[in-house]
């Protein structure tokens, strides 16, 4: 089996640390990776800030980027949700408004062929052991993306349950948001950073070494903090845990 | 028609009032205010869950209760005049209000027809909307609120900061000082030595209030449902406070907003589930009242007010309808859990919204209503994260985010809107031209056939840059480093260790 994989600019950019552990996770499953060069950005910042015109290059961009492909998988809960959720949308109003293109029909062809990386393992690949070892206390923030657009339900939480040596703690308030929300980081400061606190403090009174989360823009902001005020904790995507073995353990 | 009037107007006016993010920063730097904020909306918000999780039909009564709202938003007029025509042969009179200024001369005129100078209230979210009780007191009218939450807020000519729960913002020694201040300013002062348990300070409020009731020939009041086959009034409420307005003094003056219209009486079976469950967490609110018209045991021999007047209320509602996309706010109920699930109205308070309708749907209906024109109401679409929890808990199913970022693309990007029946198209908000303009860029260079290599070229200069890395960074950039460090920056992109690695397996 031959997988697309769709990085996301966040991750490309600034993480790629996650990326290169969803190609070594997929190769020790026996999947063929290839990595699209055209892609780019889902469109997510521009569309969620009110620039939905500003968003449909590339939404077309990433359409055509992964056309053919049987499965497109993405590290990223919030990119797919933007995708599944808002690029049909996108497509119908370039239309009705008289641009676009046929752009529904791009969106209406990429939107069931994209994979968040858990939805992949477990309901494409029927995985949940995946043969990872990380001896460590974990505690998981859903996102809200991931929690309620996608409705990710149990898959992280089973995939981090079969990583052997791996403890993993409930974070309360879990279902509550972290503060990101793109723009909303920078335009309501204040409220987003108190909500990135109090999201901190959660994990950290859970005695976890590791913070794990599916999407890295959440886990940019988080971490932000946590460096700021030297909290005693780690965030890592949770790709990183699932790439980690005993032959080759994380750093 | 002026303009639309959706604030408290002893409070500054709209366009004074500042945007939603310096407002809510003040909320956040105030320890007692979150204290409060969280512990009132943390355990309503568990509370609600257990009640909702009891109803194994849940999801169908929520989708019932949006498919009723929606049909009868679609045939607005027709069960509008259906109401007119019940409420009418039941002995009421029905007034038609445009906007908040033609809905208080109405009221007002009712008022001082009956030769009172003073009215009970029962609370009631549009009377607040319009500003009802400033235009009473401007006519000589004194309105007393005889909800108790509502109450604590008026003797503390305080804003409401809540739905349902208008003093979530203040805690037990705060109530306890405005009423051994306040009360007596009012009527029947607070007794002597008044401490702050909650049951000391109800029974101050019963004592206080009971004087009002028994003495007052008017009353005014909201509606949760108007009943369109019927003419049935219903109010719902947990205090009694409100059955005592609604049956006690000789005149009744209902103010409601015209999309709280249910074609008939069978589908409040719905809403009588949903209702008390979303709002108090309660399985069936303590009182229902129904009233239609004067009703045969009403007028000289029964009991019960002896005149009756419904002022159906627009201010903004019918140009809100006309938007596919905003229109579903008017589905709301008022029940009051989107803003008990918000983070983010747990942190910045009801008042940081500018308006009587605060949280998540304030967040849509305000800038609906009143338009996108002043600072905070172009600020409120931004006022979320998108979190989708409003939505999640919403037992009308309102897509929140859905309309909000619908909203943000009005505010950034201007576009058609109705306003007052009329079509027009409006400019983009002020203070978005460099948003936007950095919209533009970064969709230029995110799409240009080049873009891998523009982020490669710019990716290894940031990374040669790394140990320049700044803690501070100057502009909007500032919004992000006061409180975060920004990220590291990796020593190579994706794609490139991505082309590395294809170079090396093809060598
Ligand atoms: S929007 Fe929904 S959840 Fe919020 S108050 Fe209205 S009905 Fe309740």
């Amino acid at each position: 089996m031959r997988v697309a994989l769709f990085v996301t600019c966040v991750n490309d950019a600034l993480h790629p640390r996650t990326g290169i552990a969803v190609v070594r996770l997929l190769e020790r499953l026996g999947v063929g990776v290839d990595f699209p060069a055209a892609q780019s950005c889902c469109g997510q910042p521009q569309y969620n800030t009110g620039y939905r015109r500003e968003a449909e290059p590339l939404v077309r961009r990433t359409a055509e980027a992964f056309a053919g492909y049987e499965y497109v998988v993405t590290p990223s809960g919030s990119c797919a949700a933007m995708i599944r959720g808002h690029y049909l949308r996108i497509g119908h109003a370039a239309e009705a408004e008289g641009r676009g293109g046929a752009l529904a029909g791009l969106a209406e062809d990429l939107v069931p062929r994209v994979y968040e990386l858990t939805e992949f393992l477990v309901d494409v690949l029927g995985v949940t052991d995946v043969g990872a070892y990380f001896p460590h206390t974990v505690t998981y923030h859903p996102s809200c993306h991931g929690l309620r657009a996608l409705g990710l339900g149990e898959r992280p939480a089973r995939l981090l349950a079969a990583v052997r040596g791996l403890e993993l703690r409930e974070l309360p308030g879990a279902e509550e948001c972290c503060g990101f929300g793109g723009t909303f980081a920078v335009k309501n400061p204040d409220v987003s950073a108190a909500m990135g606190a109090d999201k901190i403090a959660a994990a950290a009174a859970t005695g976890a070494e590791v913070l794990c989360g599916a999407d890295n823009s959440c886990l940019l902001h988080l971490d932000g903090i946590l460096r700021r005020e030297g909290a005693p904790l780690r965030a890592l995507h949770l790709a990183e845990i699932l790439a980690s073995t005993e032959a080759e353990p994380l750093r | 028609m002026t303009a639309i009037h959706l604030g408290m107007p002893a409070f500054p006016a709209f366009p004074a009032f500042p945007a939603f993010p310096a407002a809510a920063g003040k909320a956040v730097a105030d320890p007692v205010l979150r204290a409060n904020l969280r512990r009132a909306t943390h355990t309503i918000r568990d509370k609600r869950a257990r009640a909702v999780a009891e109803l194994a039909d849940w999801a169908e009564l929520r989708a019932a209760g949006k498919a009723v709202k929606d049909h009868t938003l679609r045939h607005l007029d027709r069960y509008l005049l259906e109401l007119e025509a019940s409420v009418t042969a039941a002995g009421g009179t029905v007034h038609w209000a445009a906007d908040a200024e033609e809905a208080n001369r109405i009221v007002t005129e009712l008022v001082l027809a009956t030769g009172e100078r003073e009215v009970v209230k029962v609370k009631s979210m549009a009377t607040q909307e319009i500003g009802l009780n400033e235009a009473l007191e401007a006519a000589g009218i004194a309105a007393y609120e005889t909800d108790l939450a509502e109450l604590i807020v008026q003797l503390g000519h305080d804003r409401p900061s809540h739905i349902l729960v208008p003093a979530i913002h203040l805690g037990r020694a705060e109530i306890r000082e405005v009423f051994a201040e306040e009360m007596g300013g009012w009527g029947r002062p607070a007794p002597e030595g008044l401490g702050d348990d909650p049951r000391e300070l109800a029974e101050a409020a019963r004592l206080h209030l009971r004087e009002k009731f028994l003495r007052a020939k008017v009353a005014v009041s909201g509606a949760n449902f108007m009943v369109a086959e019927t003419g049935t009034m219903v109010v719902f409420e947990s205090e009694g406070n409100g059955r005592m307005c609604l049956t006690l003094p000789e005149t009744l003056i209902s103010v409601v907003g015209i999309e709280k219209v249910i074609p008939t009486f069978r589908d409040l079976e719905i809403f009588l589930q949903t209702l008390p469950r979303s709002s108090t967490a309660e399985r069936m609110n303590p009182y229902t009242t129904m009233w239609t018209g004067l009703g045969p045991s009403k007028g000289a021999e029964g009991d019960g007010p002896t005149a009756f007047h419904l002022v159906l209320l627009d201010n903004g509602r019918t140009d809100t309808l006309a938007d596919e996309v905003g229109r579903q706010a008017l589905r709301c109920i008022r029940c009051s859990a989107c803003l008990n699930v918000c983070p983010v109205y747990e942190r910045a308070g009801g008042h940081a919204y500018g308006s009587v309708y605060p949280g998540p749907i304030g967040a849509i209906l305000s800038p609906q209503l009143r338009g996108t024109g002043s600072e905070i109401d172009a600020s409120l679409p931004y006022a979320s994260t998108l979190c989708g929890a409003c939505y999640e808990v919403c037992p009308v199913a309102i897509d929140i985010p859905e309309v909000l970022v619908h909203l943000r693309e009005r505010v950034a990007q201007g576009g058609p809107v109705t306003r007052e029946g009329i079509r027009v198209r409006i400019r983009p908000a002020h203070g978005h031209a460099a948003e936007r303009a950095a919209m533009r860029a970064a969709r230029l260079l995110l799409n240009h056939d080049d873009w891998p290599v523009a982020l490669r070229a710019g990716e290894r200069l940031l990374a040669r840059a790394r140990r320049l890395r700044p803690r501070r960074l100057p502009g909007p950039g500032r919004a992000w480093t006061d409180s975060r460090e920004l990220p590291e920056l990796p020593a190579q992109p994706f794609r490139d260790w991505w082309a590395a690695r294809d170079r090396e397996g093809r060598a």
